[in-house]
């Protein structure tokens, strides 16, 4: 009763795929003649002209016929016709025989556009117009024909798409034509859900084999069909039924622990990037920098001044902006370090409060310069949607990209520490610093770079912050605390105990939201912090050995 | 008796003389003068003086335990605000069924919110003897708490500021919960008496300036009073040499404990006195920056002098009111400059500079030097 499908993309041996081309090749050669000012002769050539007209002229009974014949044709305008045809927006000329598309029914004059270039041709009397009829029967099968229509796409997504859009619509009608194209699909992912579209339907009728199907999908349809089915009177269905939602309940379990646990790990990233620089300044040089979060914000501003340097290219702006963002943060330091800090040695409590004088300057500079308000910096294509994981569980793209660049600028600082002459001296200098003084080191030049080293990892992390957070002067502010509380719970001069602090403090934020709520989550981490550091005052990982003495 | 040895000291003297013929100039202009003089001063201006009071009595509680044991606490906002909200809840209690609802025991808010009925916590302060003595207690048992853990680990120095600070914004963020029962994001407010006087005319505002003077006076000669003792002067060795102080036998965690009480007890008391002033409790008192600014008027006056404290707090007030009222943007760089200057150009404050010009004369007796900066921290 429905029209056999027989669309030639599917098998992909050589002479289709040269078929193909060719045919892409004579679409574009008659685009190119139509823009060409001889569009008349070209339409005469287009096949879906004889089509459309085909639809248009035969009877009623055999309108199935020529929904065949434009479906196997495989034009890729075919969507749009059989679309307004179910719409009723498919009407003809009565003059010219003209097959057209009405883009506007309402009122005397009809818009309309010619189905075969997409051209639109103005207005038209709706008396000059006569609809191509279409009965019930009919549009009941267009839309199954549509959904068909994509499963023959060139483009995997699509298909999968379509095949995913048609679980828990499959009637009788639907499954031979689904079966004959699980038997020509190649892709994993689109069979996986056109076998689950099918299993829905079958488990509605009462398949037990079916079930089995479902079982492994977690997606909510399927979950729906298999409800359905414990409610039936089929004891045996409804047993097995049963049993299939209770494995899938503990896969969705699994998938949420993960999603929890893939967004804790992103809070601590966030939280590395931000108390990592800190960790460098306070915990390596003993300089509380109360400044740091507007070291950040410095960052951030920076990714924004790129993106207005370079407007539309917000990708390679994001890009420019990691050296830029670093040398903007590390130069701001040098200045704080060479005016203020080196005057306040040895007096941490002075430096905190200095330092903090210095952001509330920031915060007001950015906010007389710039403006008071958030600004707003563009998230580039690559870096927005999600990686689908399966049906329960997805990553957005952004936050997976910030993990990792986290993790990047925690091993590049580890083996500048580690690896490199500075990374020595600077230890040296905060060991003991008259011997590494007669030992030729220039204590003060070390502590210039040491100092603009954490302030340029501070631009960096606003730079990644740009990206999850909106870019404000209170940005800084927000994330001094956390950082602060970051480092000294990881142990103060431990890089390590830093990453570590981090990524589980934000993984423990999120577990007790949920049941906490964000506030209350956030309060609940500060007082464990705390009550820890009244347990152990050295943090996580305190220093052992000649360093801790300092 | 350590309290009225004080009383006998030249420089206590001279602040309170100072004080007090302030507050009587000021009643005394606003009483007798024609209020079209030039030399009359308004209501407003007597609680604007009464808020500066206010803070100069939070700003002496601060420079106890930093100037006098050397703990930088950047959280004493909070045991202000805690003192504030115990006054609000007694003044909210006050208002009865005059509130937009009428409702004769639930707050308005807690009736917008549809609460049942009060909460245990807000039980009593409906009687003035209550509330006053929470607002010693409720931040004394805070302090008391957070101090014995802190002090007991040892826990010194930027460490101890930074959890303070912690505190502060943990207190802050509860408190912008509705659930907590305190009003949330708008705080206690729309206040009608304290004590049966209401509170919005003339009469009881300068009535609660001159409180507020006395309470000022009051806690600098218990400050005094405890510097000078024998506790201050272990205190005071705490502050410069805590381990040795240790060695020698004396129970350092208890002395910081006790100054520390103290201390959020006074700023308990600037807070309850700073409601019905300005006529409104919310949680931003808890917020870091306010505290920290507390410290800078400390720093600004001169650290460890008390009077100092005083001197800074009522200066940088001042300068902030004319700031914010002639440019609003040049507060926040006038604030952070002044951070700058006065750690970098002025470690001593002001009292500091006053003290170099006398420096000639030499004739204070045992008043406890200014701590040198470099020991004090280490």
């Amino acid at each position: 009763m429905l029209p056999r499908l027989s669309p030639p993309q599917l098998a992909f041996n050589r002479q289709d795929i040269i078929m193909s081309i060719l045919r892409s090749l004579t679409l574009l050669l008659i685009a190119l003649v139509s823009v060409l000012s001889l569009p008349a002769s070209a339409q005469e050539d287009d096949p879906g002209k004889a089509l459309l007209n085909n639809l248009a002229e035969v009877p009623a009974s055999r309108v199935e016929e020529a929904i065949n014949a434009i479906v196997s044709s495989g034009d890729e305008r075919a969507r749009g016709w059989l679309e307004a045809y179910g719409n009723n927006r498919l009407s003809r000329i009565d003059d010219t025989g003209q097959v057209v598309i009405v883009l506007n029914n309402r009122g005397r004059d009809w818009e309309i556009a010619n189905p075969l270039t997409g051209e639109n041709m103005g207005e038209m009397s709706r008396r000059e117009l006569d609809r191509i009829a279409i009965n019930n029967r009919i549009r009941g099968q267009l839309e199954g024909i549509l959904a068909m229509l994509d499963l023959n796409a060139t483009d995997p997504d699509v298909r999968e798409a379509s095949a995913q859009d048609m679980m828990g619509k499959v009637d009788a009608s639907l499954v031979e034509p689904l079966e004959a194209q699980l038997e020509r699909e190649e892709n994993a992912s689109v069979r996986n859900r056109i076998e689950e579209a099918l299993a829905i339907y079958r488990v509605g009728e009462g398949n037990l084999e079916a079930v089995d199907v479902l079982a492994g999908s977690l997606h909510p349809r399927a979950r729906a069909a298999l409800n359905e089915a414990v409610r039936s009177d089929n004891p045996a269905l409804a047993d097995k039924a049963e049993q299939a939602l209770a494995s899938i309940e503990q896969k969705l379990k699994l998938n949420r622990a993960a999603e929890t646990l893939y967004f804790g790990l992103s809070l601590g990233s966030v939280l590395v990037l931000a108390a990592i620089g800190l960790a460098i300044t306070f915990g390596v040089m003993g300089v509380i920098n109360m400044a740091h979060g507007e070291l950040i914000m410095l960052g951030a501003y920076t990714t924004w001044g790129m993106q207005q340097l370079l407007p539309g290219q917000p990708g390679l702006a994001l890009i420019f902006s990691i050296p830029a963002g670093f040398l903007v943060a590390a130069t701001a330091g040098i200045i704080i370090e060479r005016s203020v800090i080196q005057f306040l040695k040895g007096r941490p409590l002075e430096t905190l409060l200095a330092t903090f004088g210095i952001s509330l300057i920031l915060q007001q500079l950015v906010r007389t310069v710039i403006s008071p308000q958030n600004r707003t910096v563009v998230t580039p294509e690559w870096m927005s949607g999600s990686l689908v994981i399966n049906d329960a569980l997805s990553l957005t793209l952004n936050r997976l990209y910030v993990l990792a660049f986290a993790l990047i600028v925690f091993a590049a600082l580890m083996m500048i520490m580690r690896k490199t002459r500075l990374g020595l001296e600077v230890r040296a200098v905060t060991q003991n610093r008259a011997m590494a003084r007669s030992m030729g080191i220039r204590a003060t030049r070390v502590d210039i770079m040491t100092f603009a080293l954490g302030s340029g990892v501070a631009g960096l992390a606003g730079v990644a912050l740009s990206q999850l957070t909106n870019v404000g002067p209170n940005l800084g502010q927000n994330y001094i605390i956390d950082s602060f509380m970051v480092v000294v719970f990881g142990g103060v001069g431990n890089l390590w105990g830093t990453l570590i602090a981090g990524l589980s403090l934000g993984t423990i934020n999120q577990l007790l939201e949920p049941w906490a709520g964000a506030v209350l989550a956030k309060i609940i981490v500060l007082v464990f912090i705390i009550l820890f550091i009244q347990k152990r005052p050295k943090g996580l990982f305190p220093q052992k050995g000649r360093a801790a003495e300092g | 008796m350590w309290l009225t040895r004080p009383l006998r000291e030249r420089s206590t003297q001279i602040f309170l003389g100072v004080l007090f013929a302030a507050l009587a100039i000021v009643t005394f202009l606003h009483v007798a003068m024609p209020e079209d003089s030039a030399l009359y001063v308004s209501a407003y201006t007597v609680t604007l003086l009464g808020k500066y009071l206010c803070y100069a009595l939070l700003a002496v509680a601060v420079d106890l335990v930093w100037g006098y044991l050397g703990i930088l606490s950047l959280g004493h906002g909070a045991f202000f605000a805690i003192g504030g909200y115990a006054m609000g809840m007694y003044l909210m209690r006050q208002i009865g069924d005059r509130g937009t609802y009428g409702d004769p025991i639930l707050p308005d808010f807690m009736v917008f919110l549809n609460w049942q009925e009060l909460p245990w916590y807000w039980l009593g302060f409906d009687m003035a003897w209550f509330a006053f003595i929470m607002v010693l207690l409720a931040p004394g048992l805070l302090a008391l708490v957070f101090g014995f853990l802190a002090f007991r680990s040892r826990v010194t120095g930027v460490y101890l500021s930074i959890i303070t600070q912690a505190l502060t914004f943990a207190l802050m963020l509860a408190f912008f919960r509705n659930e907590m029962g305190f009003g949330g994001n708008n705080g206690l407010t729309d206040f009608r008496d304290i004590l049966g006087f209401n509170l919005r005319t003339d009469a009881t505002r300068l009535g609660l300036f001159i409180a507020t003077g006395i309470a000022l006076a009051i806690g600098y000669v218990i400050c005094r009073g405890i510097v000078t003792s024998k506790l201050g002067r272990v205190s005071i060795a705490c502050r410069d040499a805590e381990a040795r102080a240790r060695f020698l036998g004396y129970r350092v965690d208890r002395v910081q404990l006790f100054v520390f009480v103290v201390s959020a007890m006074l700023a308990g008391v600037a807070g309850a006195l700073y409601v019905p002033q300005v006529g409104i409790i919310n949680p931003s008192e808890f917020s870091p920056l306010f505290s920290i600014e507390v410290v800078v008027w400390v720093a600004l006056g001169g650290r460890a002098t008390l009077y100092g404290a005083v001197i800074g707090a009522v200066l940088v007030n001042y300068a902030k009111t004319v700031f914010t009222g002639v440019m609003p943007d040049a507060w926040l760089f006038a604030l952070g400059g002044l951070f700058v200057l006065v750690t970098v150009f002025l470690p001593k404050g002001i009292a500091g500079l006053l003290a170099s010009r006398r420096k000639g004369k030499q004739d204070e007796q045992d008043t406890p030097t200014a701590p040198s900066t470099t020991e004090a921290t280490a």
